[in-house]
């Protein structure tokens, strides 16, 4: 086989043999490496086709919205209708609130839930709640919107901020259950057996030594669901309904920057055509820096 | 405590040498134990007494029990889904399956030492230590320091440490690690101290260290000590058993078994004719 063991062989017959060989063997290679171009070049290009619509959004974004993106768009409210000018700070505060109260109701469901699945119960419950979690991450998220009006504002005879957190926390708690799941079920058992050895009840060590463990992991989940909800749209519409002041309180229907986008967008004016550009591009931002954080909380080197 | 300690030392012969082990106070009493895996029988019916403030070495070749042998003594195999057991064991004098036993309390008088060290990597040294203290109840900052410290001492690990308390635990090496792990045993105080293999993944030196630590400690606790190395159970254990597919062979002084072993099959695995 090797040419090194075959040189030594003192038959010509079997040294031409192994010439030929040779000859065979850096043809292959030729091809090979012509091949491991191909495929370099294809998945470069590949590369370039996933990546060039974000770049074209981001680009489109920014020439269309910076014009509109002033200190007067982040700090006033909207004007009335027929005037220019004005902004959308309370669509901007009203997302920021609208996923605080989301990641409030959502958290605390969905870790709960993903320690359940990996820690507690048996095998078939576990497998049921996560095929369940499964299910509800496929649903269409106007149909939270459609759940949560009938159950919360109908009910409230008003829409509302809550209802809208309410709506976007059901999108999250199912994201948050299944990370929690994950990053729970890396923690090496050594950690859980050492707890429990050491006299530690389960619940502490659940608390103390998983998810402790997991922590990060479970953060980036967080940060995740919340940035995937700060986009959404369709389950505010008739949830947290959108207002072109401020809200007072949670009771009472809330602006949010995805709502505010599309009625700008669809409207008449072109002035509310820029700014529903900068809006996005505002949204774009939030998700953005988001993003980051994860990235910054994955970076560290997990334990 | 050193003191009450070394009088209650004292009481018992020094040497091990000659000893009928069955005879002395026993730490663990073991009657006619079996543990089944589902339908696979695993032990069978082994009964033993692990002796008071002695290094009880259990020996045997791969797969014949010994790991699980030490997890029903803590009932840690309640953990592992269709375990089963049946027999009797004292933790002096007190049944361990009695209903009215407590696993965590238990569990806080038996300590336990993995084979793999495994210190928590979200806690600091200190932390590490403290935890079972700590999630015991026990505030008062005073007594925490002061068993911090005697902890750290016992595992000869506290002039190496003092500085670097707040050090992560996972930044210390892997003998250091393993004398963390013990720490972290010894801060609740336990009684008895299970290990299983806690040198199989170290090097001589770390090994060497934690062996002289392990014989130290034998003065003072009662220690289960599993090994895969003979040489090991020569140098650390006061008293050895050897264990085959499930069963207890022979049991005795370590020095008897290793130069006179009564059983064949002793013989025959101390002098690597079986593998
Ligand atoms: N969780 C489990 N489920 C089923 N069988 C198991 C389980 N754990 C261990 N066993 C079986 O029980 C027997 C004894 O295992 P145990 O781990 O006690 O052996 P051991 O003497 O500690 O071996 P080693 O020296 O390799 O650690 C083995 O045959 C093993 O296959
Ligand atoms: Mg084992």
């Amino acid at each position: 086989m090797s040419p090194l063991s075959n040189s030594s062989d003192p038959k010509p017959e079997s040294r031409r043999e192994a010439a030929n060989e040779d000859r065979a063997a850096s043809r292959r290679f030729r091809i090979r490496k012509v091949v491991d171009r191909f495929f370099q070049i294809l998945s470069v290009l590949s590369a370039i086709v996933v990546i060039s619509p974000l770049l074209f959004v981001f680009v489109f974004l920014l020439s269309s919205g910076s014009s509109a993106l002033t200190w007067d768009f982040l700090t006033q409210l909207p004007k009335p209708v027929g005037e220019t000018g004005g902004g959308m700070a309370n669509a901007i505060v009203g997302s920021c609130i609208l996923v605080a109260v989301a990641t409030l109701v959502g958290t605390p469901i969905g870790v709960l839930g993903g320690i359940c699945v990996c820690e507690y119960g048996d095998p078939r419950l576990r497998l049921f709640i996560r095929f369940i979690a499964d299910v509800l991450n496929g649903v269409p998220s106007i149909i939270w919107g459609i759940v949560v009006y009938s159950w919360v504002v109908l009910r409230m005879k008003t829409f509302s901020g809550l209802a809208g957190g309410l709506a976007l926390s059901f999108i999250m708690i199912p994201l948050i259950l299944r990370t929690t799941e994950d990053v729970i079920r890396l923690v090496p058992s050594v950690y859980r057996e050492a707890g429990l050895a050491l006299g530690l009840r389960r619940s502490q060590v659940i608390l103390h030594i998983m998810l402790a463990t997991a922590a990060r992991g479970v953060l980036t989940g967080i940060l995740l669901a919340a940035a995937r909800v700060a986009g959404e749209t369709a389950p505010l519409l008739f949830t947290a309904f959108g207002n072109r002041v401020w809200a007072a309180h949670l009771q009472e229907p809330i602006a949010a920057l995805p709502l505010q986008i599309f009625v700008y967008a669809i409207a008449p004016y072109p002035d509310w055509h820029r700014q529903a550009w900068a809006g996005a591009l505002v949204l774009l931002a939030l998700v953005f820096c988001m993003s980051i954080v994860v990235r910054a909380l994955t970076r560290q080197k997990s334990p | 405590m050193s003191e009450s300690t070394s009088n209650a030392k004292g009481a018992v012969p020094a040497s091990a040498e000659g000893a009928d082990p069955q005879k002395r106070s026993a730490a663990f009493q073991i009657e006619d134990l079996h543990v089944w895996y589902g339908n696979r029988a695993v032990l069978h019916g082994i009964s033993l007494n692990i002796p008071v403030r002695q290094v009880t070495g259990i020996i045997g070749p791969s797969g014949c029990g010994k790991s699980t042998f030490l997890r029903v003594l803590n009932r840690m195999h309640e953990f592992t889904p269709g375990v089963d057991v049946q027999g009797r064991i004292r933790l002096f004098g007190e049944d361990i399956y009695e209903s009215r036993v407590d696993p965590i309390l238990l569990r806080r008088r038996v300590g336990m030492v993995f084979q793999k060290s495994n210190p928590f990597p979200t806690m600091s040294i200190q932390e590490n230590v403290l935890i079972g203290l700590r999630l015991a109840g026990i505030r008062n900052r005073g007594l925490l320091e002061e068993r911090l410290e005697e902890a750290l001492r016992m595992s000869a690990l506290w002039s190496e440490v003092k500085d670097r308390l707040h050090a992560p635990g996972t930044a210390l090496s892997g003998g250091q690690q393993q004398r963390l792990c013990i720490a972290r045993a010894l801060a609740i105080r336990p009684e008895v101290l299970l290990m299983d293999e806690p040198c199989s993944a170290l090097d001589p030196i770390a090994t060497a260290q934690i062996e002289s630590l392990i014989r130290d400690l034998g003065q003072r606790y009662s220690i289960v000590l599993v090994t895969h190395n003979l040489q090991e159970a020569g140098r650390t254990a006061d008293f050895t058993a050897f264990f085959l597919e499930g069963r207890l062979i022979e049991f005795g002084s370590t020095k008897k078994m290793f130069t006179n072993p009564s059983q064949k099959q002793t013989e025959d695995y101390l002098t690597g004719r079986f593998s």
